[in-house]
């Protein structure tokens, strides 16, 4: 009896019948019990003919029958989830560059599906242009699904969850990445908990691949979702075998995006949604003209736990100004109250893809290191000749910062090649 | 005002690493605290009970040891705190954490939903910052998130209890949010310094009885917490790959052939003017 869908609790059951004219598939028999009840009869049920409907449930008088849920906890008709889906995040009608990395990064995944699945992409608003559709065809989209409504003029977590989980529920989509922003990271978590599935936050590696399910054995195309953990001391991969969609946000900058292609073809369906009303309201956006956007410069200098003080720490001014560059700095320098976490690289702070990385006293864990993985070219100084950071440093410099600094500082000065 | 602050119990992340032979987290000597972000979630909650008046309830999630971050925040002015422990917990992801913490926080405040909960923006240890919204979604309450500072009242047409004001971080710059309560909340290291526990607080503490909550507690459905009740499925970790560096210069005792070194690599790839 253990494959049926439903348990009849015998210390409950008062063989009264009703079930059985409940049931419409004659799944449903009455047993001979002695002494069970004063009806000396007891309900069974047929597992091979129980359809599973639970109509019997609320025919029972006696709440004797309940539903026994699968072992697996999953999605339902799993199979019916097909295609790939980016978040196209916009604001004030500019699409976040991290969303044409994600098209790109979908266009592989779809390659390595290799089964006809789509790109769509998801873009939501109010007064959208034509444009942003049509460079998210270029970008890679075969369907964009476009939700235009007053309620979407500004982002707002709650509708915006509303109306990508209507989206979801559906069009049913196998995989939806989104951009691990400030806006994708705090409503996308509340969308796979509304839909009920799981969310890698913060991916740094991708990938589908034929994998073997290990609670049904079945041989599935999974997501393989790779990301730092434990302060990024640890990476780790992680799947979501049983639900659907398998979702996942990746910081801008960790993938590349792919040359647009205006010959692309596609399609942009209009959806029409019955949105909830906003929960709050925004009052007013308050840009600061001075506010430091690390990773829209070239050149970084940047410093670490090495730098011992606030005080060193503005030795890296004078450097980046003769470099035509910006200060950034590890966590550690902003844990430290040295520098704002606007300045901060890696996984807590930005993730960066300058021309050059040039870093003092910054060690390298993962953490950091993953957040300047797309860096062209990387030097670093660093007086412990094991540190992390070299191993992945153009250049490395073994020695005492506080010497080379400045010597580096005079030498740029100097001979011609100052600033 | 009933306020519930969620704390997590973290292990000091700088320290944890990944023994090679056997591909499992070294936690052995790894000192456990309090995640960071939460004691400004904390604090925020602890400065809207010293302004109006509220009622502080502090909750965590995690093995029996983690009532010493509860105590920790009954010392500085949280009027009560509950655990949510069990095994059966145990192996859960955001979407089992947010589903137990929801059915806690209903249970620590009488079966109804708190007026305001609040969270550091994420933990140091998943760094998913996940469980915040997935806690709103099950308490069927709005959500904001990247907290800076929160002001009671000011909402035009909502009682003043009711309504809030509430600056937020977000890529863009500042947004000034208006909305009512109840909400959940998501708090930046920029609301506010923590304040350390006061003696007669750390004595009050001690006495005050922390409540176990364990998933019959709660009234969980079992097959949606724990491990079973987590859809995301940790396959493998391992340690963080290695690269191959590129040029090293030994410029110990000699920092003007490290400059130098700098200098000419800067001018070989056309990065200096």
């Amino acid at each position: 009896m253990a494959d049926a869908p439903i348990f009849i609790d015998p210390a409950k059951c008062k063989g009264c019948t009703k079930c059985v004219k409940g049931c419409g598939f004659g799944a449903l028999k009455m047993i001979d019990a002695p002494g069970a009840n004063k009806a000396g009869k007891l309900a069974e049920v047929d597992p091979a003919a129980c359809k599973a409907c639970f109509a019997c449930v609320p025919a029972c008088p006696f709440k004797a029958i309940s539903e026994v849920r699968q072992e697996i906890y999953g999605t339902a008709n799993i199979e019916k989830y097909k295609n790939i889906w980016v978040f196209a995040e916009q604001t004030s009608g500019v699409i976040a560059e991290v969303a044409f990395e994600l098209l790109a990064k979908a266009l592989e995944l779809k390659a390595q599906r290799g089964d006809g699945a789509q790109v769509a992409a998801i873009l939501i608003g109010h007064n959208l242009s034509p444009e942003l559709e049509k460079s998210l065809v270029a970008a890679g989209a075969d369907i964009v699904y476009k939700v235009d409504d007053p309620a979407l003029a500004d982002y707002e977590a709650n509708v915006y969850v509303d109306a990508v989980s209507q989206l979801i529920e559906k069009h049913k989509p196998e995989v939806i990445l989104a951009g691990a922003t400030a806006v994708g990271r705090a409503f996308f978590a509340r969308v796979a908990v509304k839909v009920r599935t799981g969310l890698t936050a913060d991916c740094t590696m991708l990938k589908v691949e034929e994998t073997k399910n290990k609670d049904t054995g079945a041989l599935q195309m999974l997501l393989h979702q790779t990301r730092p953990a434990f302060g990024g001391n640890i990476m780790a991969t992680i799947m979501t075998p049983n639900h659907r969609p398998q979702m996942a946000t990746v910081r801008p900058k960790v993938f590349k995006k792919a040359p647009p292609d205006p010959a692309r073809k596609g399609k942009v369906l209009l959806e029409a949604l019955k949105l909830i009303a906003p929960q709050t309201k925004l009052v007013k956006t308050v840009r600061d003209p001075d506010a430091i956007d690390i990773a829209a410069h070239d050149i970084l200098v940047s410093g670490g736990r090495g730098l011992k003080s606030a005080e060193n720490f503005k030795l890296l001014f004078r450097l980046a100004e003769l470099l035509g560059g910006e200060v950034s700095c590890s966590r550690a320098c902003v844990d430290a109250g040295w520098a704002p976490v606007a300045r901060q690289v890696g996984q807590t702070g930005k993730t960066v893809a300058p021309k050059l990385y040039l870093c003092f006293g910054i060690s390298g864990a993962i953490q950091h290191l993953e957040g300047i993985r797309g860096a062209d070219v990387i030097i670093a100084v660093n007086s412990d000749p094991n540190a992390p950071i070299f191993g992945v440093a153009d250049l490395g410099i073994v020695g005492d910062l506080f010497e080379i600094l400045p010597a580096l500082v005079k030498e740029l000065e100097h001979g011609g090649r100052g600033g | 005002m009933r306020v519930v602050v969620c704390v997590k119990q973290v292990p000091d992340t700088t320290n944890v690493r990944i023994n090679p032979k056997t591909n499992t987290l070294m936690r052995e000597g790894v000192e456990s605290i309090v995640n960071p972000f939460d004691e400004y979630a904390l604090e925020e909650a602890l400065r809207l009970k010293d302004r109006a008046g509220a009622h502080v309830t502090v909750i965590s999630m995690g093995p029996p040891q983690a009532t010493a971050v509860l105590r920790e925040a009954l010392a500085r002015g949280a009027d009560d705190a509950f655990l949510v422990s069990s095994r059966a917990f145990g192996g859960a992801d955001t979407l089992a954490t947010s589903y137990t913490l929801a059915m806690a926080i209903k249970k620590a405040c009488g079966g109804k939903t708190p007026d305001l909960v609040l969270f550091g923006k994420q933990a140091i240890d998943g760094d998913t910052a996940q469980v915040g919204p997935g806690v709103s979604e099950f308490l069927g309450v709005p959500l904001v998130t990247y907290v800076k500072e929160i002001t009671m009242g000011g909402g035009a047409g909502t009682p003043a209890h009711l309504s809030f004001a509430v600056t937020t971080v977000m890529d863009d710059g500042e947004h000034v949010i208006e909305g009512r309560l109840p909400a959940v909340m998501t708090v930046l290291k920029e609301a506010a310094t923590p304040r350390f526990a006061p003696l007669a607080g750390a004595m009050r503490a001690a006495k005050t009885e922390i409540t176990i909550l364990d998933e019959k507690a709660i009234g969980a459905d079992p097959i949606r917490i724990g491990l079973k009740g987590s859809p995301t499925k940790v396959v493998t970790i391992f340690p963080p790959p290695v690269k191959g560096g590129g040029e090293k210069v030994d410029a110990r005792g000699d920092a003007a052939a490290g400059a130098k070194a700098i200098a000419d690599f800067l001018a070989k790839k056309g990065l200096v003017k």
